[in-house]
C-alpha cells in the first residue's frame, strides 16, 4: 500500500521496565532444568514490570522519547493510537490518558485516540493507521504506540518469554521524516493459534499450531508480498526485523525468507527482554533506528496471533543521527536492569495475595 | 463501594499536576508550588498562574514507608521523598525503581509516570508523578 503523501517517522522511543528475571530462575522455580529449554527458546532473561507500571506508563515514557526527538509541539499531534493486549481498563482507552499526559491535540485536546487489538501486531495497527491518517492528509501528525504488560501463566512456557514494553512513533509528512516508510502491506486470516477470553488472566495457546500455520506463514507471506510489491530482494536491505516470540523463529522465518543473521540481530531484542508482544517487532525497531544510517533500508515484519502480519519497507533519511542521542536508546533501557527471583517476580506480578490489601487486585 | 475507593473527581480535577507537573507560580512573590493554589501559601495572594514545572531535582529529604496508609500496603516498602526541583520548588513525591538502600539525600531525580493507588478490582486506577533516579545526565 502506498499513500498518496509521503509518509515517515518523525520522532521514535521505546521503554523497558528495569526488573529482570533470568530463565533459570523461572526454570528453578517449577523444579525445571533450563540447559533443557534454552536453545528452543533463546531467551536468557526478560523484562518485569513494577509494582507502579502498567501499560499506561510504558506507553507514556516512550512517547515522552518519541517526542524529545520528533522536536514537535505535542498539540500538533492528532491521532494516539496503542496497541496492546493489556489495557489497564478493560473499557476506558488509555490513549486519552496518554494524549492528557502528553498534552496531545493542544489545549482544546482536539485529537482522535483510541486502543488497538490485535495480539502481537496491535502495535503496528496503529502504525498503519497513523500512515493513512497522515497519508491522507487528514492529519499532520500522529503517535501510535505498541506496549504491553504480557501474561504468561505460572508454569507455562510462555512465563520463558512475556515480557513488559513499549515503543512509541511520531509520523509525519516525508519530508519532516528521518525514515520514509516507503510502503506497508497487512496480511489477515482468521488462524486461532492464541487467545485469551474475557475474563481470563492468561492467555490459551496451541503450542507448535502457533509456529508454522500462525508465525511462519503469516510473516512469510507479507514479506513476499511486499517485496514483490516494491521490486526488492532480502539483498536490499540492511536491517530485517520481524515479530520476536523467542530468540529463536525470528532467525528461523529471516534465513527462510533469505535474510543473514547479521541482518536480523541488531533488531533482534528478545534474547535480552523477552517477547513485549505488542512492542516487540517495534522495539527491535526503534533499536535499529538508534543506530541506522541515512540510506540505509530496514524490513519490518510483525504478527499477532489470531492471525496477521504488517510489513513496512522504510527507508533512513539524512538527519537522523542528530535525532539518535536526544533521548534514552533502547539499550540505555535493556543495560538498565535489577535482578529479582521467583517470589519477588510472583509479586510483582499479583500472583500473590495480601491478608490486607486494600491497594486492589 | 470499592470502585470509589479513590475519589474520582478529585482524582480528575488533578491530573494537570498528577500527569504533566502542571503547578502554580505567584505573580507577586514568585512562590511556585505544585498543585496550583488558589491562595499563594507565602504570601496570601491570589495572583497565580500555571506553571509547568521541570521534570528533574535532587532529594533533599526521604523517609522509608513500611507501614502503608489503607491503599498503599502491597507497595511496601517504599520511599516518599522531599524533591526540590531545579527551579527550587519543592515537591512531596514517591521515590520508584530504587530500593531503601540506594536512595541518599542530593541524589539527582527526574520525573516518570506511574500508577500510585489502584481501587480494588473495579475502581479508578490513579497515576501520579514519581521520580527515579536520573538515567542520563544530558
Amino acid at each position: 500500500m502506498k499513500t498518496n503523501r509521503k509518509v515517515g517517522i518523525v520522532g521514535w522511543g521505546a521503554y523497558v521496565p528495569k526488573w529482570r528475571i533470568r530463565s533459570e530462575e523461572l526454570a528453578r522455580g517449577w523444579g525445571r532444568e533450563w540447559k533443557r529449554y534454552a536453545a528452543g527458546i533463546m531467551v536468557e532473561e526478560k523484562s518485569v514490570p513494577g509494582l507502579d507500571e502498567d501499560t499506561f506508563t510504558i506507553a507514556y515514557e516512550a512517547s515522552v522519547n518519541a517526542l524529545k526527538r520528533a522536536r514537535i509541539d505535542p498539540s500538533k499531534i492528532r491521532a494516539v493510537y496503542v496497541g496492546t493486549e493489556s489495557k489497564p481498563y478493560a473499557v476506558k482507552t488509555t490513549a486519552t490518558m496518554l494524549v492528557e499526559a502528553l498534552g496531545a491535540g493542544g489545549p482544546r485536546r482536539l485529537t482522535t485516540g483510541a486502543d488497538y487489538e490485535f495480539a502481537c501486531k496491535a502495535g503496528t495497527e496503529a502504525v498503519q493507521s497513523v500512515i493513512g491518517l497522515v497519508g491522507s492528509g487528514m492529519i499532520d501528525y500522529g503517535l501510535a504506540v505498541g506496549a504491553d504488560t504480557a501474561q504468561g501463566a505460572p508454569g507455562d512456557a510462555l512465563e520463558y518469554t512475556a515480557s513488559a514494553g513499549g515503543a512509541a512513533y511520531i509520523l509525519g509528512p516525508a519530508s519532516e521524516s528521518v525514515a520514509v516508510i516507503e510502503s506497508s502491506i497487512s496480511y489477515v486470516t482468521d488462524t486461532p493459534d492464541f487467545w485469551r477470553r474475557q475474563h481470563e488472566h492468561y492467555p490459551a495457546h496451541t503450542r507448535a499450531f502457533t509456529g508454522e500455520p500462525a508465525y511462519f506463514r503469516h510473516i512469510i507471506s507479507a514479506a513476499k508480498e511486499l517485496m514483490s510489491f516494491m521490486g526488492t530482494k532480502p539483498e536490499d536491505y540492511d536491517y530485517a526485523i520481524f515479530h520476536q516470540p523467542n530468540g529463536k523463529y525470528p532467525l528461523r522465518v529471516g534465513t527462510r525468507l533469505g535474510f543473514t543473521p547479521d541482518k536480523i540481530k541488531p533488531g533482534l531484542i528478545t534474547p535480552f527482554i523477552g517477547n513485549t508482544y505488542a512492542g516487540s517487532a517495534l522495539i527491535g525497531l526503534t533499536a535499529v533506528l538508534d543506530q541506522a544510517k541515512p540510506g540505509q533500508r530496514i524490513l519490518v515484519v510483525s504478527f499477532g496471533s489470531g492471525a496477521g502480519s504488517d510489513a513496512f519497507h522504510i527507508e533512513v533519511r539524512d538527519g537522523i543521527d542528530a535525532l539518535q542521542s536526544l533521548a534514552p536508546r533502547t539499550m540505555d533501557y535493556i543495560s538498565r536492569r535489577g535482578y529479582i527471583d521467583y517470589a519477588i517476580y510472583a509479586r510483582y506480578r499479583r500472583m500473590i495475595t495480601m491478608m490486607h490489601d486494600f491497594s486492589g487486585y | 463501594m470499592w470502585a470509589y475507593w479513590v475519589s474520582v473527581p478529585s482524582h480528575w480535577r488533578e491530573v494537570p499536576a498528577r500527569y504533566r507537573l502542571e503547578g502554580g507560580l505567584c505573580r507577586k512573590c514568585g512562590h511556585t508550588m505544585l498543585p496550583k493554589e488558589e491562595v499563594c501559601p507565602s504570601c496570601g495572594s491570589r495572583d497565580i498562574e500555571v506553571k509547568q514545572l521541570p521534570r528533574r531535582g535532587k532529594v533533599a529529604n526521604y523517609s522509608v514507608i513500611w507501614n502503608a496508609p489503607r491503599g498503599y500496603e502491597y507497595y511496601t516498602p517504599y520511599i516518599v521523598a522531599l524533591v526540590r526541583l531545579e527551579d527550587g520548588t519543592m515537591i512531596l513525591s514517591q521515590l520508584t525503581d530504587i530500593s531503601p538502600s540506594e536512595v541518599s539525600e542530593g541524589m539527582e531525580v527526574e520525573m516518570v509516570l506511574r500508577k500510585v493507588r489502584v481501587s480494588g478490582e473495579s475502581g479508578i486506577i490513579a497515576y501520579s508523578y514519581k521520580f527515579r533516579p536520573l538515567m542520563r545526565s544530558d
